[in-house]
């Protein structure tokens, strides 16, 4: 393998010499990019978290100039978002960009999640680096949520109504929690303006955060690969685990390719297709916020509808509000429920291989139900997936820990 | 690995789920659609000169700038000014009504909604579809109903030029129930038009909301592929990148 990581690096006086001397640059270079030796069979699952960034950049630049255009008012900021789509120079491809990257948000999100299910990347010893991400994926709930309020649309409006409506189920703090959140008896301006403050400036603020925990957290451990074993056990006599590679340059010159494929992707819909058919941007949202005009259908946007299909699926208020929370939550958990000897799916028995597969088709079934209206057949599928939903994770202990698994290999399945 | 490609497939068809269509916010009405062509300079035209004939007297479009009009339709300044702007006087302008909301409201019961974004809220083929849609119901204050927007308060405009529509109904038997449904027009009142010259004069006017709704349309699209295009070349770049840094990883 090449050292190319030899060759620079280590401070040879002058300028790097005098800045290591007074903040740990090149050890930190080191550690964390051209001696971050994550496996080399990395394949298409393992992009996911390097996009996760990409996506928030792209979220955090084209913020920063929404917000310089964009004015947090009941009564402007509906036109404010249309003097951005069409008086702003560029203001169309920057607010198309942050629509269109919420939604990708939660694309790489979700099959970033996925690709810890498929190999047992939440199991020992992964399991804080696990948490960290559940709680970037509810502070970025929290973030879409707020931040779909801002254009001030109907589906903003009446979106935003439902889902704060709901907090109202919980017994005795419910009424003043549901105040406390709006600032208001009624979504309102003052609504509008806190909302804008979380989504600028707290929200954001905590997701950086916790993406650097998340990274520090994941380089302490190392990254899991997929076929689950650990690397760190064969190493050279530089103590190279010897099917690692560096970060810099092997992964961040395969990683590149994967961005620009999803570059590519993002780009086709900002320019092609941003409303994707109603799913990015809801069309009942091209209409301005009326507080005397409920629309006929309200739906969330497509991220949030495979837990309020949940939500809908039960018929009692307050039942179906702690359906909904435990939905969001019992990933959370995974490492615990997850009995089974080996991490990867690659040798894990068919018991799992099915309850994974049947849970991708419940999730993505809750899903499409969240958007359907709460009536006749869809009601009664949301409970049958609801059902399967709770028991993949409140079975997973049984099924796992009988389920049979194969040999590990000592080394990982590279074919070049 | 049949496993991780069954895996894989479900993972694509949740985000291929998403690019199917989701206009649930129309009515129940069969719509037809309208055919529009937005790179048609000549109907936009048209349409814009229909629009301010025929809409802008109730309807504003209040975040649609003359200027942006003119550029994009390739009209000069003075073809804005004599023929289109008739209550405004500067091409920096949006396009504004000179109706009172409290009159509106007492002469319509609502106020005309501002037609900037209605072709994004609701489609260019409702557009069409509705002003095709009037029919004669006495029932109504304004004479007539509309089969798209059932009720709708505003009356029918174009009366002169499309004529006016009796509504065909057929009635038949469904459960121990008569079920009456509209099934089609006839003209009963002639206008000025024939009928495939008033789907042309809709047809363009529905163009124009169109139009109105995001002007950048064709602009992003265009510019869309050239962006495509460089990052392909950087793909090829990157992907040539790659292959030389890991040819020694064996």
């Amino acid at each position: 393998m090449a050292r190319i990581e030899a060759e620079v690096g280590t401070p040879q006086g002058g300028l790097m010499k005098w800045i290591d001397d007074r903040f740990p640059f090149t050890s930190t270079m080191k550690y964390h990019v051209t001696e971050y030796y994550a496996s080399k069979n990395f394949n298409i699952w393992y992009v996911f978290g390097v996009l996760s960034f990409v996506v928030l950049i792209i979220q955090l630049l084209t913020g920063i100039f929404l917000t310089m255009n964009y004015k947090p008012s009941a009564a402007e900021a509906f036109a404010s978002v249309e003097y951005i789509m069409r008086d702003v120079e560029w203001g169309w491809l920057i607010r198309y960009m942050h629509s269109t990257g919420a939604s990708f948000f939660f694309v790489v999100v979700y099959l970033h999640m996925f690709r810890a299910m498929l190999y047992g990347s939440y199991k020992k010893p992964r399991e804080l680096i696990w948490i960290i991400g559940m709680l970037i994926f509810l502070v970025l709930m929290a973030e879409a949520f707020a931040g779909y309020l801002l254009p001030w649309g109907q589906m903003s409006y009446w979106g935003a109504q439902v889902i704060i409506s709901l907090f109202g189920a919980i017994p005795v703090i419910g009424d003043g929690l549901v105040e406390i959140i709006r600032g208001d008896y009624n979504i309102s301006d003052i609504t509008l303006n806190r909302f804008f403050a979380l989504h600028v400036i707290l929200l954001p603020l905590a997701l950086i955060g916790l993406v650097f925990v998340h990274i520090v957290a994941l380089h302490e451990v190392g990254s899991n690969n997929p076929d689950g074993i650990d690397i760190k056990e064969k190493k050279d006599e530089n103590g190279v685990p010897l099917d690692g590679v560096a970060f810099h340059p092997y992964h961040t010159s395969k990683d590149l390719v994967a961005i620009i494929i999803f570059l590519m992707i993002f780009f086709s819909v900002v320019f092609f297709a941003p409303e994707m058919g109603g799913y990015f941007l809801e069309y009942a949202n091209f209409d301005p916020a009326n507080v005397r005009a409920t629309p006929e259908h309200i739906a969330p946007v497509w991220y949030f509808t495979p837990f309020y299909a949940v939500l809908r699926a039960v018929p009692d208020k307050l039942w179906g509000f702690i359906l909904f929370g435990l939905s969001v939550i019992l990933p959370l958990f995974l490492p615990w429920l997850d009995r089974s000897r080996v991490r990867s799916i690659r040798y894990r028995g068919w018991m799992y291989k099915m309850a994974l597969t049947l849970f991708v088709i419940t999730f993505v079934a809750l899903g499409w139900l969240g958007v359907q209206p709460a009536e006749g057949i869809y009601v009664l599928l949301a409970r049958i997936f609801t059902v399967l939903y709770f028991a993949f994770f409140l079975l997973m202990p049984y099924y796992t820990s009988i389920d049979k698994t194969k040999p590990v290999p000592e080394r990982v399945v590279y074919n070049g | 690995m049949v496993n991780l490609r069954i895996s894989a497939l479900a993972a694509v068809l949740l985000v291929g789920a998403l690019a199917g269509n989701a206009h649930a916010a129309g009515s129940k009405a069969d719509l037809e659609p309208s055919g529009i062509d937005p790179g048609n300079i000549n109907s936009l035209q048209r349409g814009a000169r229909n629009f301010m004939n025929y809409c802008s007297g109730c309807h504003s479009a209040q975040y649609v700038r003359w200027k942006t009009i003119g550029e994009d339709l390739e009209l000069s300044d003075e073809q804005l000014i004599n023929n289109l702007m008739f209550n405004a006087e500067k091409t920096f302008e949006t396009i504004n009504i000179a109706m009172r909301a409290e009159d509106a409201e007492r002469w319509f019961g609502v106020l005309p909604p501002d037609v900037s974004l209605i072709a994004r809220s609701r489609g260019s083929d409702y557009i069409y579809n509705f002003l095709k849609g009037y029919y004669i119901d006495p029932s109504k204050t304004t004479g007539v109903n509309n089969r798209v927007l059932e009720g709708t308060a505003m009356p029918h405009v174009l009366g002169g030029l499309q004529g006016y529509q009796r509504a065909i109904y057929e009635t038949r038997e469904e459960g121990g129930e008569t079920v009456k449904e509209l099934t089609g027009f006839e003209i009963a009142v002639p206008g000025s038009m024939d009928a495939e010259a008033y789907d042309e004069f809709v047809r363009d006017t529905t163009n124009f909301l169109a139009y109105i709704a995001e002007p950048i349309r064709s602009e992003r699209r265009q510019l869309g592929v050239w962006v495509l295009i460089y990052l392909l070349f950087f793909l090829i770049l990157a992907r040539m990148l790659k292959k030389q840094i890991w040819k020694d990883v064996k």
